[in-house]
């Protein structure tokens, strides 16, 4: 689960992390009275989940509380990347005297925790970690012990940090890392973290994300924060395809579909699975010359409606004559159950079976059922000894001619 | 031999009394593996398929008269951590978790806990891992006819990331006259028990999977790209950022299939070949030739 930049700062404050004064407004009034409470210059951003606000004018200063009215008004009339703002954060423009970098995030090799830590923070910390490798600090945290202090000041330490700086900056990281814990935190950013004029450090920005599988057990103080957990956050609007696919998954317990066509504009459906299969086939269209409508996953034991619903939708997509129907060897998959399903499919739509099936690969749990109920319609059933890059190719060669 | 199973091995199953996990101690029973008890709380007394159910690990030990090899996990994601905690800690060696949605933070815990104890975890969300011939612990290749006409006893070890492309990688060295020592489906997960790195010096040491004098001069290596969320840039897929989008994050690492070679004067361990279930199929039939090649040598 993506968060909002204020629900982030919200959850950063939750964890006693220190944060300036802030404001979190829907409507240009209360821009103006957030700025009046937090007084002098202040910066007004749109909150949308898409990058690129600076460029798209959705960050602006001000210096007046009049003058974040006006901006605010502006701003949350502003689509950013094809999303409307939820609201604006209205924050202090601070005098900050310097930036640092901190993160926890996963290292899937030591299956650990990591923090993060540097003395130059504000830019992008992939390119310090290279050009400035003194400067980033790192060390993991241990799963079964909690988050001990001196973990947090090694990190900072080995960064080249000391003094009071080194005492400010360790509290913050300790609990940033108790953070990510608690909260099941895949990311867990704060850049920068600022030293204001006054010695205190605060977290100027931050940027939280959530694992999915963990949003069940946080939905308390979720809640708390504001989230709505009936609203999605999709990184982009599902198209039509994509939402019928889903709708027809969530109707019917048995097996699984899923099916995207966020920038596929080609011309052979596919209605493919399992998971790791549909990726190898994927690749395998594509590297031998054929484009692809859609990408799908069949898993699990669907049945012949959830089977046909998946294959219709692919078959009604613009562009798509032929449907290529293939799958990794099958042990609880049916393979004369997903047969019946695409023949359904083609014939609700008047189509002959025969013509529209470029290929039906799929070997495995009831392949000779499956192989009859394919014969009968002149569908040609191609079993285990040809290869998921034969397969492949062969569709492509039907398709194109 | 093979890795990690043998014939004597012995497995519980816990969350036994599960509609996946009935299914499953079926065909692992049909394909010759022991598995000598169940574990789901509260159900002690019952049987699944002549298998005696208990409430604890602690009281199957108990009643198998010594230490039991391994567990077959397919409690739940809310309680799959302590499930795995518990046979950790009565002393099983080897858990395969079957489970998926299992919170990452649950899974380093398990993780950790398991190499305090000098434990391996297979999984999670992975279908297990079957000897040809020997035993089968989990769902891999389903029922113990299909089993055993995918997966014939051979030189050749196969670990995947997907369940069911550890069976097509598999069926097609039978096809190809080959065969497989042992075949892992290591799970799909960000953080897993066992990667391609843990278990390869496993292969490498056993007697069944070979090894062979190799000229040849592609010298591969296992390339693991870490993940901090996001897709590796797909070679495979291409230059198109949405079209990665669109495939979504369920395999944010992509292990690129290269058999593992040296110099001249140097083994290669032809069996030890690993093979990408995602990569595209120039990758994925190349390793079969090379392993076909290798094995006339």
């Amino acid at each position: 689960m993506r968060f909002y930049e204020y629900e982030s700062r919200r959850i950063v404050e939750r964890a006693g992390i220190p944060v300036t004064e802030y404001g979190f407004c829907t409507s240009a009034e209360e821009a103006r009275e957030a700025a009046k409470r937090i007084g002098g210059p202040v910066v007004v951003k749109s909150q949308v989940l898409t990058g690129g606000r600076m460029k798209a004018g959705g960050v602006k200063f001000a210096d007046s509380p009049e003058e974040a009215a006006a901006h605010a008004l502006d701003i949350l009339e502003l689509e950013i990347g094809g999303h409307m703002p939820v609201g604006v954060l209205v924050d202090p423009k601070a005098e900050v005297a310097q930036e640092y970098y901190a993160a926890v995030l996963w290292d899937g090799r030591a299956r650990r925790p990591m923090m993060l830590f540097s003395d130059m923070g504000g830019i992008d910390i992939e390119q310090v970690a290279e050009e400035h490798p003194d400067h980033v600090g790192r060390g993991h945290v241990s799963n079964l012990h909690p988050v001990a202090d001196f973990a947090a000041k090694q990190v900072v330490a080995r960064c080249g940090m000391t003094g009071s700086e080194l005492n400010r900056a360790t509290a913050v990281l300790a609990k940033l890392a108790r953070l990510q814990r608690d909260y099941d935190m895949t990311l867990a950013e704060i850049n920068p973290l600022a030293k204001l004029a006054d010695g205190s450090f605060v977290a100027l920005d931050a940027h939280m994300e959530m694992e999915d599988e963990a949003v069940g057990r946080h939905k308390k103080v979720l809640t708390e924060i504001g989230v709505d957990l009936s609203e999605p956050r999709e990184t982009y609007e599902p198209s039509e395809f994509e939402r019928n696919v889903k709708a027809i998954d969530a109707a019917d317990h048995r097996g699984v579909i899923q099916g995207k066509d966020h920038g596929f504009t080609g011309n052979i459906g596919l209605v493919i699975g399992a998971g790791g299969g549909s990726l190898t086939l994927t690749d395998a269209v594509r590297s031998q010359g054929g484009k692809p409508a859609n990408y799908a996953e069949i898993g699990g034991n669907p049945s012949v409606s959830k089977s046909a619903g998946l294959a219709k939708e692919v078959l009604q997509k613009d562009g798509v004559e032929k449907i290529a129907v293939m799958m990794s060897i099958v042990s609880n998959t049916r393979v004369d159950i997903v047969a019946r399903g695409v023949i359904k499919a083609c014939l609700e739509l008047g189509r002959d079976p025969a013509e529209t099936i470029a290929i039906f690969r799929i070997p495995g749990a009831w392949e000779e059922e499956g192989s009859k109920i394919l014969e009968k319609y002149g569908v040609e059933y191609c079993d285990r000894s040809v290869s998921l890059w034969d397969a492949a190719g062969r569709a492509v060669k039907k398709v194109q001619g | 031999m093979s890795i990690l199973l043998d014939a004597d091995f012995t497995f519980l199953v816990q969350g036994i009394t599960g509609r996946e996990a009935v299914n499953l101690t079926r065909e692992c029973l049909d394909f010759g593996s022991k598995i000598v008890a169940g574990v789901t709380p509260g159900r002690k007394g019952r049987e699944v398929h002549g298998v005696p159910v208990f409430d604890t690990v602690e009281q199957a030990v108990a009643h198998n008269g010594r230490p039991i090899d391994g567990a077959v996990a397919t409690v739940p994601p809310a309680f799959t951590k302590d499930a795995v905690f518990e046979a950790i800690e009565n002393g099983v060696g080897l858990i395969v978790i079957v489970t998926e949605r299992i919170p990452r933070r649950d899974v380093a815990e398990m993780v950790e806990l398991a190499d305090l104890h000098g434990a391996r975890i297979i999984g999670p969300n992975c279908l297990g891992l079957i000897a040809p011939g020997v035993a089968k612990m989990g769902g891999i290749g389903g029922p113990a006819k299909d089993a055993a006409k995918a997966y014939v006893p051979g030189p050749v070890g196969v670990m995947s990331r997907s369940g069911g492309m550890t069976t097509e990688i598999s069926s097609t060295l039978t096809a190809a006259g080959l065969g497989v020592s042992t075949a892992v489906s290591i799970g799909g997960d960000a953080i897993i028990g066992s990667t391609y790195a843990d278990l390869m010096p496993l292969f490498e040491a056993d007697d069944q999977t070979e090894t062979v004098r190799a000229d040849d001069p592609g010298v591969m290596k296992i390339r693991e790209f870490d993940h901090l969320g996001h897709v590796a840039a797909g070679d495979a897929l291409g230059d198109d950022d949405q079209q990665l989008d669109a495939v979504g994050d369920r395999f944010d690492d992509r292990i690129l299939c290269e058999a593992r070679g040296h110099g001249d004067d140097r083994t290669v361990d032809r069996a030890a070949v690993v093979l990408d279930c995602l990569s595209d199929g120039v990758e994925h039939r190349h390793a079969v030739d090379l392993a076909a090649e290798t094995a006339g040598g």
